[in-house]
């Protein structure tokens, strides 16, 4: 267990700047979630950690060395694959015991280690078999449990519930969840998945074209994201995000509706980030404008309509209760909530 | 699971008819044509013949040539086989660390198995010639006796290091490319369990390596046996006495040298009967050793 440092990281393949420079600090025990759209560069970044690939530039230490120039088997860390990477021709027991063995382990110690992480796992039934002859998240568990039972410094967790179905993600979710906080266990885990990264991380590492956009716990990357790009990727449905004109009195919206706004800092052109859930309905006769309802997406406890702003062709999307009358075509008159609106520059999409 | 079945009869005759009359008559009469002279006796013009039971083999396997020839074949075989599988598994495990160029040393690498076995053999046998080869000369300015054409040990040598060179063009093309289906991330995962190359290598690529493996291995062994002839032909022709002397290159030379059908048709009999045995020695107890991912 250790912490784990990367001091302006940088990537290039054949002069090309894949990864510009990653600064972070990981604490000892921490669990920090990489995540992005795909080719953002956060596998690349991961493996940068894990010595399978060459850092360009900048300094990564796992503990308190430097391992820029070390072999993979030299930084004390474990990883899961995106495909599990189990040994096809050993058995459960074979494939958690093969690190071990090289470390030069005995036997009654391997033994030990393999015993409890397979008890830890729910694994025992299956120690003899081969990985063909299991199912995917039995896979899945021996890939952790092969890479918990070498106690690391570092786990390294690449895209690891992706290749799961839907239901089984969710159950591995919390048992990694659960894994990791036991075993204090420092770990940096990569996801294209917003949900796994909001539900698992102590912090997020949200990456865009090989920048790390923002660096936060997730309660603040959803509630202050730092960047246009961060408020439209976490969260789902999406923010709506649009170009409004701020003045002293308020805000202009698309299709020329004015809402008073009062102590708005921003002035001129910028981007309105809005969360569908902190659009309201307006019953009263307060500030509004309106929204023609083109659909509505009803999920049960939710609703969602899909809209557009009227004179405009802005779309909306609303999230509302399940038990709303609203119907497809009717006009709604939309309020803002002062306090829950999120302003980007129109030039460099950073938070104002 | 439903059989589908045509409706034609003879169709499907027809179609299976081309593959069918090459392996009737280009495999199993030949191999009768074997059976069947090897219990007669021919008299010396040719022009009758009479039935002897086991006797020619019982001639056979008492001639102290034949024996030879059974050692000769084993150590050929053997050395050929093995030599072959180890280089071509080294030189592909090379060519898989070139980043450059890999597309360059593939090509050169299979060059080899374009060449007729006559011919490769010729060209051993110019660059090692002890009168004029090209190489002959450098090894004898190295204080080495070199001289296959008297030396039996040399003359093995050379066949050995022909038919070797020719078979790993073949070996190197089906180890690349079982390499190739090895997942990159397995030698990953081998790395962060802390493997080294080498360490890797012996246990986990070889390990998957090994259907590849066993399938040179019983062609290598049936390459070795059979499809050597054309080299011990070219180069020594089974000499210098009986030193290169196979038993297929006994079964052609008491054939169709001295013309003794009989004796040569038992050989050639003994030799399936060989080829066999060892084929399916080959997939009883190897295979049961190899995994198939």
């Amino acid at each position: 267990m250790a912490r784990i440092q990367l001091h302006d990281v940088r990537k290039s393949y054949a002069g090309q700047e894949v990864i510009h420079g990653v600064t972070m600090d990981i604490a000892d025990g921490e669990f920090v979630v990489i995540v992005g759209p795909s080719g953002c560069g956060k596998s690349t970044l991961l493996r940068m950690v894990a010595g399978l690939e060459e850092i360009t530039s900048g300094q990564v230490s796992i503990g308190d060395r430097v391992v820029n120039d070390l072999e993979p088997r030299e930084r004390n860390i474990a990883m899961v694959f995106q495909n599990y990477a189990l040994y096809p021709h050993m058995t459960v027991r074979e494939n958690m015991a093969y690190g071990l063995k090289i470390a030069g382990m005995s036997r009654p110690e391997i033994e030990a280690a393999v015993a409890r992480a397979a008890a830890m796992l729910e694994l025992e039934p299956y120690l003899d078999r081969k990985p063909r002859q299991l199912s995917g998240g039995q896979r899945q568990r021996v890939a952790m449990g092969r890479a918990l039972v070498r106690e690391p410094a570092a786990l390294l967790l690449d895209e690891p519930l992706s290749n799961l179905d839907a239901k089984l993600r969710v159950q591995m979710r919390l048992q990694i969840r659960d894994l990791q906080q036991r075993t204090a266990q420092t770990t940096l885990y990569v996801t294209h998945d917003q949900v796994e990264a909001m539900t698992l991380a102590d912090r997020l590492i949200v990456m865009e074209k090989g920048l790390a956009q923002q660096i936060a716990t997730p309660h603040e990357v959803y509630t202050a994201p730092a960047t246009e790009f961060v408020a439209g990727f976490i969260g789902s449905p999406a923010m709506n995000i649009f170009t409004v004109t701020c003045d002293d009195s308020g805000l202009l919206l698309p299709g020329g509706h004015r809402m008073p706004v009062p102590g708005l800092a921003a002035r001129g052109e910028v981007r309105l980030g809005l969360r569908p859930e902190d659009i309201c309905l307006v019953e009263d006769d307060s500030p509004a404008f309106p929204v023609l309802l083109r659909s509505i997406e009803w999920l049960g406890a939710d609703a969602f309509g899909y809209g557009v702003i009227e004179g405009s062709d802005v779309q909306l999307t609303l999230r509302m209760s399940g038990q709303t009358s609203v119907a497809r075509g009717d006009r709604l008159r939309v309020g803002l909530p002062a306090d829950r609106l999120h302003f980007f520059s129109t030039v460099d999409g950073h938070r104002l | 699971m439903r059989r589908t079945v045509f409706p034609h009869k003879v169709l499907p005759w027809l179609l299976l008819a081309p593959q069918l009359a090459i392996t009737l008559i280009f495999f199993y009469w030949p191999a009768a044509q074997a059976f069947r002279q090897s219990v007669l006796k021919e008299d010396p013009f040719g022009l009758s013949s009479t039935f002897v039971g086991l006797a020619n083999f019982r001639k056979v396997l008492s001639d102290p040539n034949y024996l030879n020839a059974l050692q000769v074949t084993v150590v050929f075989s053997l050395l050929v086989a093995f030599g072959a599988l180890a280089i071509a598994l080294f030189l592909a495990v090379q060519a898989e660390k070139i980043i450059r160029g890999k597309g360059f040393y593939r090509t050169m690498m299979i060059w080899p198995y374009a060449v007729a076995p006559a011919i490769a053999g010729m060209l051993w046998l110019f660059m090692f010639n002890p009168s004029f080869g090209t190489l002959a000369w450098p090894l004898r300015q190295l204080g080495i006796q070199w001289n296959p054409l008297l030396d039996g040990g040399d003359a093995m040598a050379l066949v050995v290091a022909a038919a070797t060179w020719k078979q790993i063009s073949y070996n190197f093309l089906f180890f690349v490319a079982g390499l190739q289906a090895i997942p990159k991330s397995l030698l990953e995962a081998a790395a962060i369990d802390g493997a080294s190359r080498r360490h890797a290598f012996w246990t986990v690529v070889f390990p998957l390596l090994a259907p590849t493996t066993f399938f040179l291995l019983v062609v290598n062994t049936v390459y070795a046996l059979f499809d050597t002839f054309g080299i011990i032909h070219a180069v020594t022709g089974g000499g210098p006495g009986k030193a290169t002397e196979t038993l297929v290159y006994k079964v052609y030379n008491d054939g169709f040298v001295n013309l003794i059908m009989g004796d040569s048709a038992a050989q050639s009999v003994i030799l399936m009967v060989i080829v066999i045995a060892l084929t399916a020695f080959q997939f009883r107890f190897i295979e049961r050793r190899v995994h198939y991912a």
